[in-house]
């Protein structure tokens, strides 16, 4: 049963970490790791609609964290404020808003820490087939936009006039990240997915000197700290969201010395 | 200038408003296949906001434009590159269609910088930079190109050479291309028409015909239109980035 279950958390993490990579290179390059966090805080709205109402989990925190990208899209045509303090207002919110809806359902049980940080004992086949399936198809779209999707991060101007359409691959881009972030929640937790996303791909950054290369080496990156970090959950029985976290940092920081090695020749 | 069959943008009476205030206004311009219009005019006088009505990137117009292809380069007047995201020339060069290494390579060489393909985008000079944003432009044989302050930052006989490519790009692709320049002297005579703009059109036309405009004396004075004479001569050779003469074939 152990093995069992060592296995469904293990086939978990691949395709969560098959995902990330990818997605968490556009985020570093577009500047997103804080529309990341706004996103994954909003889908503790969606859990908890989904233990209300008992709906699919994965389909009611991909459906809240669309609602919370488009009103922050439209905010962002229709207001001045700058776009930092528009994300902040809603990640904080949708997190607040969140917290005090929980208060009201006092008579469900249910496991804050889980959501917040990620809990591998809960992935079931269920969810195994939401991040496979559901990885698969972000992935396929990912690498229809591919091209369009990266001119645009390049440079917007040039992308349109060339014919590429970046506001519509932008919005695609979005969604696939709402996506991501509902397939991803029960294993990594709405705290720390944004770590996932952008963590392996900073230390990509630092090894690397073409964004295919960089794309792949944050792959590795996202596996190595999966593989590492679950072992050691279960060996030193800790947490093991946020020790796949703290794996991907202690590869960031190994990463610094490819860099410094770099420099000096 | 109407011959429309050849015609590859049209701006009518375009005008852009921003704040209540107009930033450019009452354009009316024609690119054609196989000719380069030059847009000239001091610094705010609407020049990029004239390109970025003919490619479209300016949704709310007055007027209107009509584009007749959708085979268009753009060389914008900034591109930036995040230093998080490791780009070579090499890949830059494929980010809007996918090419042969072999052509990747004859643009690069073009415009003198094929040696640099493997270096990263943000380790190049500006002039580079702009030699690099060049190619890429010239590589996809588009139909229409538009160059915004394309030379920026390229040493003088760089300029010349440039200016000289430019003008056979547009002989060889039969495309039609939209200069902005500052650089009166050189484009002046690389140029099939000119127009002169300062919120908006002062005056358009021939070279020749604009060196001897009043408006144009008046916005770059008196010494300008004799400028144009300096390059009124033939070229039997050409420079390259290194500043090597090589024979024209």
């Amino acid at each position: 049963m152990f093995d069992d279950f060592l296995f469904r958390s293990l086939l978990a993490g691949i395709g969560i970490a098959l995902v990330t990579g990818p997605l968490g290179c556009f985020v570093v390059w577009r500047r997103l790791s804080f529309f990341g966090d706004t996103l994954a805080h909003s889908a503790l709205l969606g859990v908890l609609l989904s233990v209300t109402f008992d709906l699919n989990i994965s389909l009611t925190i991909f459906a809240v964290s669309s609602i919370v990208a488009v009103i922050l899209l439209r905010l962002q045509n229709t207001t001045n404020l700058p776009s930092d303090a528009l994300l902040g207002l809603l990640s904080h919110s949708s997190l607040a808003v969140g917290m005090v809806v929980l208060g009201f359902l006092s008579f469900i049980r249910f496991d804050i820490m889980g959501v917040l940080f990620g809990d591998i004992l809960s992935v079931n086949v269920n969810d195994l087939l939401a991040i496979w399936i559901g990885g698969a198809i972000i992935l396929l779209i990912l690498w229809f936009i591919w091209k369009p999707l990266f001119a645009s991060t390049v440079n917007y101007e040039l992308a349109e006039a060339e014919g590429m359409r970046p506001e519509i691959v932008n919005t695609i881009f979005t969604i696939l990240l709402a996506a991501l972030i509902a397939i991803s929640i029960k294993m990594v937790g709405l705290l720390l997915i944004t770590g996932m996303l952008i963590i392996p791909t900073t230390m990509a950054r630092n090894l690397s000197n073409n964004p295919k290369q960089m794309v792949i080496l944050s792959i590795i990156g996202g596996l190595l700290s999966v593989f590492i970090g679950l072992y050691t959950s279960f060996e030193i029985n800790t947490s093991s969201g946020p020790t796949i976290v703290v794996v991907a940092l202690i590869l960031f920081i190994l990463s610094l010395m490819g860099i410094r090695k770099k420099n000096h020749g | 200038m109407s011959n429309n069959e050849n015609v590859l943008v049209k701006i009518s009476n375009g005008g852009v408003q921003k704040n209540g205030k107009w930033l450019v206004k009452d354009v009316d311009l024609e690119i054609h296949k196989g000719k380069i219009v030059t847009i000239i005019g001091p610094n705010g006088s609407g020049k990029s906001t004239t390109a970025k009505i003919a490619l479209g990137l300016i949704k709310k117009i007055e007027g209107n434009v009509k584009r007749f292809t959708n085979k268009i380069s753009y060389v914008p007047q900034k591109v930036s590159i995040d230093w998080t995201l490791p780009l070579r020339v090499t890949d830059f060069m494929v980010l809007t269609e996918n090419l042969s290494t072999d052509d990747i390579k004859y643009a690069l060489n073009l415009t003198g910088v094929e040696h640099l393909i493997l270096r990263n985008l943000r380790d190049l000079s500006g002039g580079e930079f702009q030699r690099v944003l060049l190619a890429r432009a010239i590589a996809k044989k588009p139909e229409l190109l538009v160059l915004d302050e394309p030379v920026q930052g390229v040493d003088f006989a760089g300029e010349v050479a440039l200016y000289g490519l430019i003008k056979k790009i547009s002989e060889t692709l039969n495309c039609g291309i939209l200069l902005i320049s500052h650089d009166l002297h050189v484009v002046m005579s690389a140029t099939d028409y000119v127009v002169c703009l300062n919120g908006h059109v002062c005056c358009s036309g021939s070279p020749v015909d604009v060196a001897r405009d009043k408006h144009y004396k008046e916005l770059f004075g008196e010494k300008s239109s004799q400028l144009l004479s300096i390059y009124e001569h033939d070229h039997d050779h050409v420079h390259t980035s290194e500043g090597d003469i090589v024979k024209n074939v």
